[in-house]
Protein backbone atom coordinates (compact mmCIF):
# COMPACT_ATOMS: atom_id res chain seq x y z
CA UNK A 1 0.00 0.00 0.00
CA UNK A 2 1.75 3.44 -0.59
CA UNK A 3 2.30 5.50 2.14
CA UNK A 4 0.38 8.39 0.36
CA UNK A 5 -3.17 6.36 0.85
CA UNK A 6 -2.46 5.91 4.30
CA UNK A 7 -1.77 9.78 5.01
CA UNK A 8 -4.84 10.48 2.87
CA UNK A 9 -6.99 7.73 4.46
CA UNK A 10 -5.98 7.99 8.06
CA UNK A 11 -7.71 5.90 10.27
CA UNK A 12 -9.46 8.72 12.54
CA UNK A 13 -10.86 9.46 8.81
CA UNK A 14 -11.75 5.81 8.12
CA UNK A 15 -13.58 5.59 11.75
CA UNK A 16 -15.54 9.02 11.82
CA UNK A 17 -16.89 8.02 7.95
CA UNK A 18 -18.57 5.28 9.59
CA UNK A 19 -19.17 6.80 13.38
CA UNK A 20 -20.85 10.25 11.45
CA UNK A 21 -21.24 12.07 14.22
CA UNK A 22 -24.28 14.84 14.45
CA UNK A 23 -25.45 12.70 11.67
CA UNK A 24 -29.43 13.18 13.26
CA UNK A 25 -32.56 14.69 11.89
CA UNK A 26 -32.68 18.24 11.42
CA UNK A 27 -34.99 20.23 13.71
CA UNK A 28 -35.26 22.88 10.93
CA UNK A 29 -38.13 25.62 12.42
CA UNK A 30 -38.49 23.46 15.35
CA UNK A 31 -34.98 24.77 16.92
CA UNK A 32 -35.48 27.23 19.97
CA UNK A 33 -32.51 28.97 19.83
CA UNK A 34 -31.01 30.93 17.07
CA UNK A 35 -30.38 28.82 14.18
CA UNK A 36 -29.12 28.79 10.49
CA UNK A 37 -29.20 26.07 7.95
CA UNK A 38 -26.75 25.85 5.01
CA UNK A 39 -27.18 22.85 1.67
CA UNK A 40 -24.01 22.88 0.23
CA UNK A 41 -23.16 20.44 -2.91
CA UNK A 42 -19.90 19.14 -4.58
CA UNK A 43 -21.01 19.41 -8.40
CA UNK A 44 -18.07 17.20 -9.55
CA UNK A 45 -19.54 14.14 -7.82
CA UNK A 46 -22.94 15.00 -6.16
CA UNK A 47 -21.72 14.76 -2.73
CA UNK A 48 -24.02 17.07 -0.48
CA UNK A 49 -24.59 18.03 3.01
CA UNK A 50 -27.40 20.11 4.84
CA UNK A 51 -25.85 20.77 7.53
CA UNK A 52 -27.96 23.15 10.77
CA UNK A 53 -26.27 25.09 13.76
CA UNK A 54 -28.43 26.26 16.62
CA UNK A 55 -26.76 28.77 18.83
CA UNK A 56 -27.87 27.67 22.35
CA UNK A 57 -27.86 29.91 25.42
CA UNK A 58 -25.03 28.77 27.34
CA UNK A 59 -22.82 30.21 24.21
CA UNK A 60 -22.32 26.82 22.97
CA UNK A 61 -23.39 25.94 19.27
CA UNK A 62 -25.37 22.63 18.39
CA UNK A 63 -24.53 21.07 15.17
CA UNK A 64 -26.59 18.48 13.27
CA UNK A 65 -26.36 17.56 9.79
CA UNK A 66 -27.33 15.01 7.19
CA UNK A 67 -25.60 13.99 4.04
CA UNK A 68 -24.36 11.53 1.20
CA UNK A 69 -20.93 11.31 0.10
CA UNK A 70 -17.61 9.86 0.42
CA UNK A 71 -15.58 8.92 3.68
CA UNK A 72 -13.28 12.27 3.46
CA UNK A 73 -16.53 14.49 3.60
CA UNK A 74 -18.68 12.54 5.97
CA UNK A 75 -15.33 12.14 8.18
CA UNK A 76 -14.99 15.90 7.77
CA UNK A 77 -18.75 16.29 9.04
CA UNK A 78 -18.18 13.88 11.72
CA UNK A 79 -15.35 15.99 13.11
CA UNK A 80 -16.83 19.08 13.16
CA UNK A 81 -19.75 18.16 14.65
CA UNK A 82 -16.99 16.32 17.68
CA UNK A 83 -15.01 19.62 17.76
CA UNK A 84 -18.07 21.69 17.98
CA UNK A 85 -19.20 19.63 20.90
CA UNK A 86 -16.49 21.63 23.08
CA UNK A 87 -16.37 24.67 21.52
CA UNK A 88 -17.25 28.63 21.39
CA UNK A 89 -17.88 30.27 18.39
CA UNK A 90 -14.78 32.10 17.93
CA UNK A 91 -12.76 28.36 18.51
CA UNK A 92 -14.76 27.15 15.94
CA UNK A 93 -14.40 30.16 14.02
CA UNK A 94 -10.50 29.72 14.68
CA UNK A 95 -10.68 25.77 13.73
CA UNK A 96 -12.78 26.51 10.51
CA UNK A 97 -9.92 29.18 9.47
CA UNK A 98 -6.69 26.85 10.32
CA UNK A 99 -8.82 23.93 8.45
CA UNK A 100 -9.24 25.76 5.29
CA UNK A 101 -5.36 26.95 5.46
CA UNK A 102 -4.44 23.59 6.14
CA UNK A 103 -6.44 21.79 2.89
CA UNK A 104 -5.03 24.64 0.42
CA UNK A 105 -1.64 23.91 1.55
CA UNK A 106 -0.93 21.38 -0.96
CA UNK A 107 0.69 19.76 1.86
CA UNK A 108 3.64 22.10 2.64
CA UNK A 109 2.00 22.63 6.22
CA UNK A 110 2.14 20.99 9.58
CA UNK A 111 -0.94 20.97 10.96
CA UNK A 112 -1.26 22.50 14.55
CA UNK A 113 -3.44 19.70 16.51
CA UNK A 114 -3.73 21.97 19.49
CA UNK A 115 -6.12 23.96 17.37
CA UNK A 116 -7.21 21.52 14.98
CA UNK A 117 -7.74 18.10 17.07
CA UNK A 118 -8.86 15.75 15.35
CA UNK A 119 -9.34 17.20 11.80
CA UNK A 120 -5.76 17.28 11.93
CA UNK A 121 -5.98 13.85 10.33
CA UNK A 122 -7.04 15.37 6.89
CA UNK A 123 -3.32 17.06 6.32
CA UNK A 124 -2.74 14.05 3.83
CA UNK A 125 -5.87 15.28 1.73
CA UNK A 126 -4.26 18.52 1.08
CA UNK A 127 -2.05 16.38 -1.28
CA UNK A 128 -4.81 15.46 -3.43
CA UNK A 129 -6.44 18.46 -4.97
CA UNK A 130 -9.32 16.61 -6.40
CA UNK A 131 -10.61 15.70 -2.93
CA UNK A 132 -9.91 18.74 -0.83
CA UNK A 133 -13.58 19.79 -1.63
CA UNK A 134 -14.56 17.23 -0.05
CA UNK A 135 -13.08 17.83 3.30
CA UNK A 136 -14.20 21.69 3.01
CA UNK A 137 -17.53 20.90 1.77
CA UNK A 138 -18.98 20.29 5.71
CA UNK A 139 -17.02 23.51 6.68
CA UNK A 140 -18.67 25.67 4.22
CA UNK A 141 -22.11 24.98 5.54
CA UNK A 142 -20.99 25.18 8.95
CA UNK A 143 -19.65 28.93 7.78
CA UNK A 144 -22.57 29.49 5.73
CA UNK A 145 -25.31 28.10 8.64
CA UNK A 146 -23.69 30.55 11.45
CA UNK A 147 -23.63 33.45 9.24
CA UNK A 148 -27.66 32.91 9.21
CA UNK A 149 -27.72 32.31 12.98
CA UNK A 150 -25.88 35.14 14.06
CA UNK A 151 -27.75 37.16 11.67
CA UNK A 152 -30.86 35.84 12.89
CA UNK A 153 -29.67 36.51 16.52
CA UNK A 154 -29.13 40.30 15.58
CA UNK A 155 -31.90 40.67 14.13
CA UNK A 156 -34.00 39.62 17.19
CA UNK A 157 -31.88 42.04 19.33
CA UNK A 158 -33.26 44.73 17.38
CA UNK A 159 -36.69 43.43 16.89
CA UNK B 1 -3.23 -6.56 -33.26
CA UNK B 2 -5.13 -4.89 -30.60
CA UNK B 3 -1.80 -5.33 -28.12
CA UNK B 4 0.78 -3.65 -30.93
CA UNK B 5 -1.72 -0.62 -31.17
CA UNK B 6 -0.77 0.33 -27.23
CA UNK B 7 2.75 1.15 -28.58
CA UNK B 8 1.03 4.10 -30.88
CA UNK B 9 -0.37 5.93 -27.84
CA UNK B 10 2.88 7.27 -25.42
CA UNK B 11 0.56 8.37 -22.54
CA UNK B 12 0.01 4.66 -21.87
CA UNK B 13 3.63 4.53 -20.90
CA UNK B 14 3.26 7.33 -18.22
CA UNK B 15 3.98 5.61 -14.88
CA UNK B 16 1.36 6.61 -11.61
CA UNK B 17 3.32 6.63 -8.39
CA UNK B 18 5.07 3.28 -8.66
CA UNK B 19 2.21 1.94 -10.94
CA UNK B 20 2.16 1.10 -14.88
CA UNK B 21 -1.32 2.88 -15.91
CA UNK B 22 -4.17 1.42 -16.52
CA UNK B 23 -6.63 3.83 -18.26
CA UNK B 24 -10.26 2.89 -18.27
CA UNK B 25 -11.87 6.42 -18.96
CA UNK B 26 -12.19 6.44 -22.23
CA UNK B 27 -15.57 7.25 -21.68
CA UNK B 28 -14.59 10.75 -20.96
CA UNK B 29 -11.92 11.53 -23.08
CA UNK B 30 -9.92 9.22 -24.95
CA UNK B 31 -5.87 8.89 -25.46
CA UNK B 32 -4.61 9.98 -28.76
CA UNK B 33 -1.55 8.27 -30.88
CA UNK B 34 1.14 9.33 -32.08
CA UNK B 35 0.26 10.33 -35.59
CA UNK B 36 -2.62 12.36 -34.12
CA UNK B 37 0.01 14.69 -31.75
CA UNK B 38 2.07 14.53 -34.93
CA UNK B 39 -0.43 16.27 -37.65
CA UNK B 40 -1.37 18.85 -34.81
CA UNK B 41 2.73 19.74 -34.69
CA UNK B 42 2.80 19.77 -38.14
CA UNK B 43 -0.35 22.02 -39.07
CA UNK B 44 1.58 24.58 -36.90
CA UNK B 45 4.61 24.19 -37.71
CA UNK B 46 3.78 24.00 -41.63
CA UNK B 47 0.57 24.92 -42.71
CA UNK B 48 -1.19 26.97 -40.32
CA UNK B 49 -2.94 30.13 -42.29
CA UNK B 50 -6.64 31.70 -42.06
CA UNK B 51 -8.79 29.43 -44.17
CA UNK B 52 -11.20 30.18 -46.47
CA UNK B 53 -9.73 33.43 -47.28
CA UNK B 54 -6.23 34.98 -48.69
CA UNK B 55 -4.91 33.84 -51.93
CA UNK B 56 -1.57 33.33 -50.82
CA UNK B 57 -0.31 29.39 -50.56
CA UNK B 58 -0.26 28.53 -47.62
CA UNK B 59 -3.92 29.80 -47.36
CA UNK B 60 -4.86 26.85 -49.58
CA UNK B 61 -3.06 24.37 -47.44
CA UNK B 62 -4.81 25.16 -44.09
CA UNK B 63 -8.29 25.58 -46.45
CA UNK B 64 -7.65 21.93 -48.10
CA UNK B 65 -6.32 20.07 -44.43
CA UNK B 66 -9.80 22.05 -42.48
CA UNK B 67 -11.93 20.70 -45.54
CA UNK B 68 -10.58 17.20 -45.87
CA UNK B 69 -11.08 16.84 -42.27
CA UNK B 70 -14.70 16.94 -42.95
CA UNK B 71 -14.64 14.71 -46.14
CA UNK B 72 -12.97 12.05 -43.74
CA UNK B 73 -15.69 12.65 -41.11
CA UNK B 74 -18.39 11.87 -43.69
CA UNK B 75 -16.16 8.68 -44.96
CA UNK B 76 -16.84 7.75 -41.10
CA UNK B 77 -20.28 8.51 -40.58
CA UNK B 78 -21.96 8.56 -43.61
CA UNK B 79 -23.64 11.32 -45.75
CA UNK B 80 -21.90 14.17 -47.98
CA UNK B 81 -18.96 17.11 -46.28
CA UNK B 82 -21.40 19.40 -46.63
CA UNK B 83 -23.71 17.67 -43.80
CA UNK B 84 -20.79 17.82 -41.60
CA UNK B 85 -20.19 21.15 -39.10
CA UNK B 86 -17.87 21.92 -36.85
CA UNK B 87 -19.06 22.88 -33.22
CA UNK B 88 -16.61 23.22 -30.35
CA UNK B 89 -18.18 20.24 -28.41
CA UNK B 90 -20.99 17.50 -28.67
CA UNK B 91 -22.68 19.83 -25.89
CA UNK B 92 -22.41 22.82 -28.60
CA UNK B 93 -23.55 20.63 -31.15
CA UNK B 94 -27.05 19.89 -29.66
CA UNK B 95 -27.66 23.11 -28.05
CA UNK B 96 -27.30 24.28 -31.76
CA UNK B 97 -30.11 22.38 -32.28
CA UNK B 98 -32.58 22.82 -29.55
CA UNK B 99 -31.76 26.68 -29.23
CA UNK B 100 -31.98 26.74 -33.63
CA UNK B 101 -35.43 25.45 -32.85
CA UNK B 102 -35.99 27.96 -30.41
CA UNK B 103 -35.12 30.51 -32.97
CA UNK B 104 -37.47 29.17 -35.41
CA UNK B 105 -40.14 28.85 -32.97
CA UNK B 106 -39.80 32.73 -32.30
CA UNK B 107 -40.40 33.35 -36.15
CA UNK B 108 -36.58 33.34 -36.85
CA UNK B 109 -35.27 31.82 -40.28
CA UNK B 110 -38.11 32.54 -42.43
CA UNK B 111 -40.88 30.21 -43.77
CA UNK B 112 -37.98 27.36 -43.78
CA UNK B 113 -37.57 27.31 -40.77
CA UNK B 114 -41.30 27.31 -39.47
CA UNK B 115 -40.98 23.28 -39.41
CA UNK B 116 -39.64 23.57 -36.80
CA UNK B 117 -41.72 26.21 -35.03
CA UNK B 118 -42.82 24.48 -31.55
CA UNK B 119 -45.46 26.06 -29.09
CA UNK B 120 -47.24 24.63 -25.83
CA UNK B 121 -49.60 22.31 -27.97
CA UNK B 122 -46.18 20.32 -28.61
CA UNK B 123 -44.03 17.75 -27.02
CA UNK B 124 -40.00 16.89 -26.95
CA UNK B 125 -39.38 13.54 -25.73
CA UNK B 126 -35.79 12.75 -24.12
CA UNK B 127 -35.01 9.70 -21.81
CA UNK B 128 -34.18 8.82 -18.69
CA UNK B 129 -30.47 7.78 -19.28
CA UNK B 130 -29.25 10.93 -21.18
CA UNK B 131 -26.15 12.86 -20.18
CA UNK B 132 -26.99 16.29 -19.03
CA UNK B 133 -25.80 17.95 -22.53
CA UNK B 134 -28.70 15.97 -24.40
CA UNK B 135 -31.16 17.31 -21.56
CA UNK B 136 -30.61 20.31 -20.21
CA UNK B 137 -31.14 22.21 -23.26
CA UNK B 138 -34.72 20.35 -23.87
CA UNK B 139 -35.49 21.75 -20.76
CA UNK B 140 -34.40 25.04 -21.78
CA UNK B 141 -36.56 24.46 -25.18
CA UNK B 142 -39.26 23.40 -23.45
CA UNK B 143 -39.34 26.45 -21.20
CA UNK B 144 -39.05 28.61 -23.65
CA UNK B 145 -40.89 27.87 -25.99
CA UNK B 146 -44.01 25.90 -23.71
CA UNK B 147 -43.39 22.87 -25.31
CA UNK B 148 -44.05 20.01 -22.94
CA UNK B 149 -40.73 17.78 -21.87
CA UNK B 150 -41.46 13.75 -21.31
CA UNK B 151 -39.36 11.19 -20.97
CA UNK B 152 -39.03 7.20 -21.94
CA UNK B 153 -37.79 5.89 -18.52
CA UNK B 154 -35.28 2.95 -17.69
CA UNK B 155 -35.78 0.01 -16.60
CA UNK B 156 -33.79 -2.07 -13.75
CA UNK B 157 -31.52 -3.50 -16.78
CA UNK B 158 -30.58 -0.50 -18.21
CA UNK B 159 -32.48 -0.40 -21.01
CA UNK B 160 -35.54 2.27 -22.24
CA UNK B 161 -38.69 1.13 -21.39
CA UNK B 162 -40.85 1.47 -24.77
CA UNK B 163 -43.70 -0.07 -23.28
CA UNK B 164 -45.51 3.11 -23.44
CA UNK B 165 -43.57 4.48 -26.25
CA UNK B 166 -46.81 4.68 -28.64
CA UNK B 167 -48.11 6.89 -25.75
CA UNK B 168 -45.19 9.32 -24.79
CA UNK B 169 -43.98 9.77 -28.41
CA UNK B 170 -47.49 10.69 -29.89
CA UNK B 171 -48.87 13.06 -32.76
CA UNK B 172 -47.52 16.14 -30.34
CA UNK B 173 -44.16 15.52 -30.44
CA UNK B 174 -42.01 17.59 -32.67
CA UNK B 175 -38.35 16.56 -30.72
CA UNK B 176 -37.36 12.93 -29.99
CA UNK B 177 -33.95 13.26 -28.73
CA UNK B 178 -32.08 10.39 -27.64
CA UNK B 179 -28.51 8.53 -26.55
CA UNK B 180 -27.38 6.07 -29.03
CA UNK B 181 -25.56 4.64 -26.21
CA UNK B 182 -25.39 5.22 -22.39
CA UNK B 183 -22.38 7.21 -21.19
CA UNK B 184 -22.97 5.09 -18.14
CA UNK B 185 -24.38 1.76 -18.35
CA UNK B 186 -22.78 1.43 -21.83
CA UNK B 187 -25.95 0.25 -23.06
CA UNK B 188 -27.10 0.48 -26.97
CA UNK B 189 -30.45 1.67 -27.81
CA UNK B 190 -32.75 0.63 -30.82
CA UNK B 191 -32.44 3.42 -32.77
CA UNK B 192 -34.47 1.74 -35.88
CA UNK B 193 -37.45 1.46 -33.43
CA UNK B 194 -37.16 5.20 -32.25
CA UNK B 195 -36.64 5.81 -35.63
CA UNK B 196 -39.60 4.64 -36.64
CA UNK B 197 -42.17 5.87 -33.95
CA UNK B 198 -40.72 9.29 -34.64
CA UNK B 199 -41.40 8.71 -38.59
CA UNK B 200 -45.04 8.04 -37.29
CA UNK B 201 -45.41 10.79 -35.61
CA UNK B 202 -43.57 13.18 -37.85
CA UNK B 203 -41.11 14.30 -34.88
CA UNK B 204 -37.34 15.55 -35.93
CA UNK B 205 -34.70 12.73 -34.42
CA UNK B 206 -31.65 14.17 -32.61
CA UNK B 207 -28.99 11.04 -31.86
CA UNK B 208 -26.69 11.63 -29.35
CA UNK B 209 -23.63 9.54 -30.85
CA UNK B 210 -20.68 10.44 -28.26
CA UNK B 211 -20.51 6.92 -27.03
CA UNK B 212 -21.51 5.17 -30.23
CA UNK B 213 -18.92 6.25 -33.32
CA UNK B 214 -15.83 5.85 -31.44
CA UNK B 215 -16.12 2.33 -30.06
CA UNK B 216 -18.44 0.82 -33.43
CA UNK B 217 -19.40 1.01 -37.35
CA UNK B 218 -22.01 4.03 -37.41
CA UNK B 219 -23.56 5.59 -40.57
CA UNK B 220 -26.32 8.20 -39.78
CA UNK B 221 -27.88 7.74 -43.66
CA UNK B 222 -28.97 4.19 -42.30
CA UNK B 223 -29.67 4.65 -39.38
CA UNK B 224 -32.29 7.64 -41.17
CA UNK B 225 -31.47 10.14 -38.04
CA UNK B 226 -32.03 13.60 -38.50
CA UNK B 227 -29.73 15.24 -36.84
CA UNK B 228 -26.48 13.98 -34.23
CA UNK B 229 -23.84 14.71 -32.74
CA UNK B 230 -20.58 13.66 -31.36
CA UNK B 231 -16.89 14.72 -30.07
CA UNK B 232 -13.49 14.33 -31.31
CA UNK B 233 -11.69 14.31 -28.11
CA UNK B 234 -13.90 10.83 -27.48
CA UNK B 235 -12.11 9.08 -30.92
CA UNK B 236 -8.80 9.68 -30.45
CA UNK B 237 -9.05 13.29 -31.34
CA UNK B 238 -8.72 16.52 -30.16
CA UNK B 239 -10.35 18.79 -27.47
CA UNK B 240 -12.07 21.69 -28.52
CA UNK B 241 -13.84 20.42 -31.81
CA UNK B 242 -17.28 18.50 -32.00
CA UNK B 243 -19.41 17.74 -34.61
CA UNK B 244 -23.30 18.09 -35.42
CA UNK B 245 -24.33 16.16 -38.53
CA UNK B 246 -27.96 16.56 -39.87
CA UNK B 247 -29.61 16.06 -43.24
CA UNK B 248 -28.61 18.83 -45.60
CA UNK B 249 -32.25 20.21 -46.18
CA UNK B 250 -32.80 20.67 -42.57
CA UNK B 251 -29.36 22.04 -41.68
CA UNK B 252 -30.06 24.51 -44.62
CA UNK B 253 -33.43 25.71 -43.21
CA UNK B 254 -32.09 25.69 -39.18
CA UNK B 255 -31.65 28.92 -37.77
CA UNK B 256 -28.12 29.78 -36.75
CA UNK B 257 -27.41 30.95 -33.30
CA UNK B 258 -23.89 32.47 -33.29
CA UNK B 259 -23.39 34.97 -36.10
CA UNK B 260 -21.01 36.76 -37.50
CA UNK B 261 -17.98 36.43 -40.15
CA UNK B 262 -17.50 33.70 -42.32
CA UNK B 263 -21.29 32.60 -41.85
CA UNK B 264 -22.93 35.41 -44.37
CA UNK B 265 -23.67 35.63 -47.80
CA UNK B 266 -24.36 39.39 -47.91
CA UNK B 267 -24.53 41.83 -45.05
CA UNK B 268 -25.85 45.37 -45.17
CA UNK B 269 -26.44 47.90 -42.17
CA UNK B 270 -29.99 46.47 -41.99
CA UNK B 271 -29.90 42.76 -42.15
CA UNK B 272 -28.12 39.86 -43.75
CA UNK B 273 -28.38 36.42 -45.24
CA UNK B 274 -26.68 32.98 -44.40
CA UNK B 275 -25.13 30.52 -45.80
CA UNK B 276 -25.80 27.22 -46.33
CA UNK B 277 -24.46 24.48 -43.91
CA UNK B 278 -22.33 23.84 -42.87
CA UNK B 279 -20.67 27.34 -43.11
CA UNK B 280 -24.36 28.85 -41.28
CA UNK B 281 -22.97 27.31 -38.01
CA UNK B 282 -19.42 28.00 -38.34
CA UNK B 283 -19.57 31.71 -37.54
CA UNK B 284 -15.95 33.10 -36.19
CA UNK B 285 -12.33 31.60 -36.65
CA UNK B 286 -12.31 28.37 -36.32
CA UNK B 287 -9.89 24.67 -34.50
CA UNK B 288 -8.97 24.47 -37.93
CA UNK B 289 -5.23 22.35 -36.43
CA UNK B 290 -8.35 20.20 -34.09
CA UNK B 291 -10.02 19.62 -37.42
CA UNK B 292 -6.47 18.72 -39.47
CA UNK B 293 -5.18 16.43 -36.31
CA UNK B 294 -8.92 14.71 -35.90
CA UNK B 295 -8.94 13.54 -39.65
CA UNK B 296 -5.75 11.57 -39.03
CA UNK B 297 -7.57 10.05 -35.92
CA UNK B 298 -10.46 9.06 -38.42
CA UNK B 299 -8.58 7.70 -40.77
CA UNK B 300 -6.71 5.43 -37.67
CA UNK B 301 -9.86 4.59 -36.80
CA UNK B 302 -10.64 3.54 -40.30
CA UNK B 303 -7.24 1.35 -40.45
CA UNK B 304 -7.99 -1.17 -37.33
CA UNK B 305 -11.73 -1.21 -38.28
CA UNK B 306 -14.55 -0.02 -35.76
CA UNK B 307 -16.43 -3.46 -36.36
CA UNK B 308 -12.82 -4.95 -35.07
CA UNK B 309 -12.68 -2.19 -32.50
CA UNK B 310 -16.17 -3.03 -31.26
CA UNK B 311 -15.77 -6.69 -31.03
CA UNK B 312 -12.52 -6.28 -28.80
CA UNK B 313 -14.53 -3.54 -26.58
CA UNK B 314 -17.05 -5.94 -26.03
CA UNK B 315 -14.61 -9.29 -25.38
CA UNK B 316 -12.80 -6.58 -22.60
CA UNK B 317 -16.05 -5.75 -21.60
CA UNK B 318 -17.35 -9.64 -20.83
CA UNK B 319 -13.99 -9.93 -19.01
CA UNK B 320 -14.89 -7.03 -17.02
CA UNK B 321 -18.39 -7.90 -16.11
CA UNK B 322 -17.26 -11.63 -15.12
CA UNK B 323 -14.70 -10.87 -13.09
CA UNK B 324 -16.88 -7.93 -11.14
CA UNK B 325 -19.58 -10.85 -10.73
CA UNK B 326 -16.85 -12.94 -8.50
CA UNK B 327 -16.23 -9.90 -5.89
CA UNK B 328 -18.50 -9.26 -3.03
CA UNK B 329 -20.49 -6.65 -2.75
CA UNK B 330 -20.39 -4.88 -6.11
CA UNK B 331 -23.86 -3.98 -8.04
CA UNK B 332 -23.62 -3.33 -11.74
CA UNK B 333 -25.52 -0.86 -13.24
CA UNK B 334 -27.77 -2.53 -15.68
CA UNK B 335 -27.26 -5.74 -17.13
CA UNK B 336 -28.51 -5.00 -21.26
CA UNK B 337 -27.07 -7.42 -23.29
CA UNK B 338 -26.64 -4.91 -26.38
CA UNK B 339 -23.68 -3.32 -25.12
CA UNK B 340 -20.75 -1.82 -25.00
CA UNK B 341 -17.20 -2.03 -22.74
CA UNK B 342 -18.45 0.39 -20.25
CA UNK B 343 -19.51 -1.09 -16.91
CA UNK B 344 -20.82 1.33 -14.16
CA UNK B 345 -21.10 -0.06 -10.91
CA UNK B 346 -21.75 0.48 -7.03
CA UNK B 347 -19.39 -0.74 -4.39
CA UNK B 348 -21.51 -1.23 -1.45
CA UNK B 349 -20.16 0.77 1.60
CA UNK B 350 -17.20 2.45 -0.17
CA UNK B 351 -18.34 5.87 -2.21
CA UNK B 352 -17.41 5.71 -5.78
CA UNK B 353 -14.64 8.87 -4.91
CA UNK B 354 -13.10 6.44 -2.27
CA UNK B 355 -13.09 3.52 -5.09
CA UNK B 356 -11.31 6.10 -7.72
CA UNK B 357 -8.85 7.27 -5.38
CA UNK B 358 -8.00 3.43 -4.30
CA UNK B 359 -7.90 2.44 -7.93
CA UNK B 360 -5.75 5.31 -9.05
CA UNK B 361 -3.13 4.66 -6.15
CA UNK B 362 -2.56 1.10 -8.25
CA UNK B 363 -2.54 2.90 -11.47
CA UNK B 364 -6.10 2.44 -12.67
CA UNK B 365 -7.65 5.17 -14.21
CA UNK B 366 -11.86 5.16 -13.95
CA UNK B 367 -14.30 7.79 -13.76
CA UNK B 368 -16.46 8.42 -10.37
CA UNK B 369 -19.29 10.40 -9.86
CA UNK B 370 -22.27 10.96 -11.51
CA UNK B 371 -20.89 11.05 -14.86
CA UNK B 372 -22.96 13.88 -16.13
CA UNK B 373 -26.35 11.62 -15.58
CA UNK B 374 -27.80 12.57 -12.73
CA UNK B 375 -31.02 11.30 -13.14
CA UNK B 376 -29.70 8.19 -13.82
CA UNK B 377 -27.93 7.70 -10.98
CA UNK B 378 -31.37 8.59 -9.05
CA UNK B 379 -33.25 6.20 -10.93
CA UNK B 380 -30.99 3.16 -9.93
CA UNK B 381 -31.09 4.80 -6.43
CA UNK B 382 -27.27 6.25 -5.98
CA UNK B 383 -25.49 9.48 -6.39
CA UNK B 384 -22.73 8.34 -7.79
CA UNK B 385 -21.11 5.49 -9.38
CA UNK B 386 -17.57 4.18 -10.53
CA UNK B 387 -17.25 3.89 -14.12
CA UNK B 388 -14.68 1.66 -15.89
CA UNK B 389 -14.94 2.09 -19.81
CA UNK B 390 -12.26 0.37 -22.21
CA UNK B 391 -11.05 1.71 -25.96
CA UNK B 392 -8.96 -0.01 -28.67
CA UNK B 393 -5.76 0.30 -26.98
CA UNK B 394 -7.07 -1.34 -23.89
CA UNK B 395 -5.55 -5.35 -22.67
CA UNK B 396 -7.02 -8.22 -21.02
CA UNK B 397 -3.94 -7.05 -18.14
CA UNK B 398 -5.44 -3.93 -18.23
CA UNK B 399 -9.02 -5.48 -16.99
CA UNK B 400 -6.98 -7.99 -14.61
CA UNK B 401 -4.75 -5.08 -12.22
CA UNK B 402 -8.56 -3.36 -12.47
CA UNK B 403 -10.23 -6.48 -11.04
CA UNK B 404 -7.19 -7.08 -8.47
CA UNK B 405 -7.89 -3.55 -7.59
CA UNK B 406 -11.11 -3.47 -7.22
CA UNK B 407 -11.36 -6.49 -5.13
CA UNK B 408 -8.86 -4.95 -2.44
CA UNK B 409 -11.39 -1.85 -2.07
CA UNK B 410 -13.62 -3.16 0.22
CA UNK B 411 -11.14 -4.77 2.72
CA UNK B 412 -9.49 -1.50 2.33
CA UNK B 413 -12.01 0.59 4.07
CA UNK B 414 -12.93 -2.05 6.55
CA UNK B 415 -16.30 -3.02 4.72
CA UNK B 416 -15.54 -6.30 4.25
Amino acid sequence: MSTQMQQLYQQVILDQSRARTGNTALLRDEATGRHGCSHQVNPTCGDEIELEIELLDDGRIAVRWSGDGCSISMASASVLSELAADASVDQMLQIESAFHELMHSRGTMEADETILGDAAAFTGVSKFPARIKCALLAWMAFKDALNQAQAAREENHHA
Amino acid sequence: MFSRLRGDFPILDVRVGESPLSYLDSGATSQKPQCVIDTFVEYYAQRNAAVHRGAHSLAVEATDAFENGRIAVAGLVGGTPEQVCWTKNATEALNIVAMGIDRASRGFGGEAAQRFALGPEDSIVITEMEHHANLVPWQQLAASTGAQLRWLPVTDSGELDLSELESIVDETTKVLAFTHVSNVLGTINPVEMLVARARAVGAYVVLDACQSVPHMPVDFTVLDVDFAAFSAHKALGPTGLGVLWGKSELLDALPPVLTGGSMITTVAMEDSEFMPAPQRFEAGTQPVAEVAAFATAVGYLAEVGLQDVFDHERELGRLLLDGIAEIPGIRVLGDAAERIGTVAFDVDGVHAHDVGQYLDSQGVAVRVGHHCAQPLHRRFGVTASTRASTYLYNTAEDCRRFLTALAEVRPFFGVA
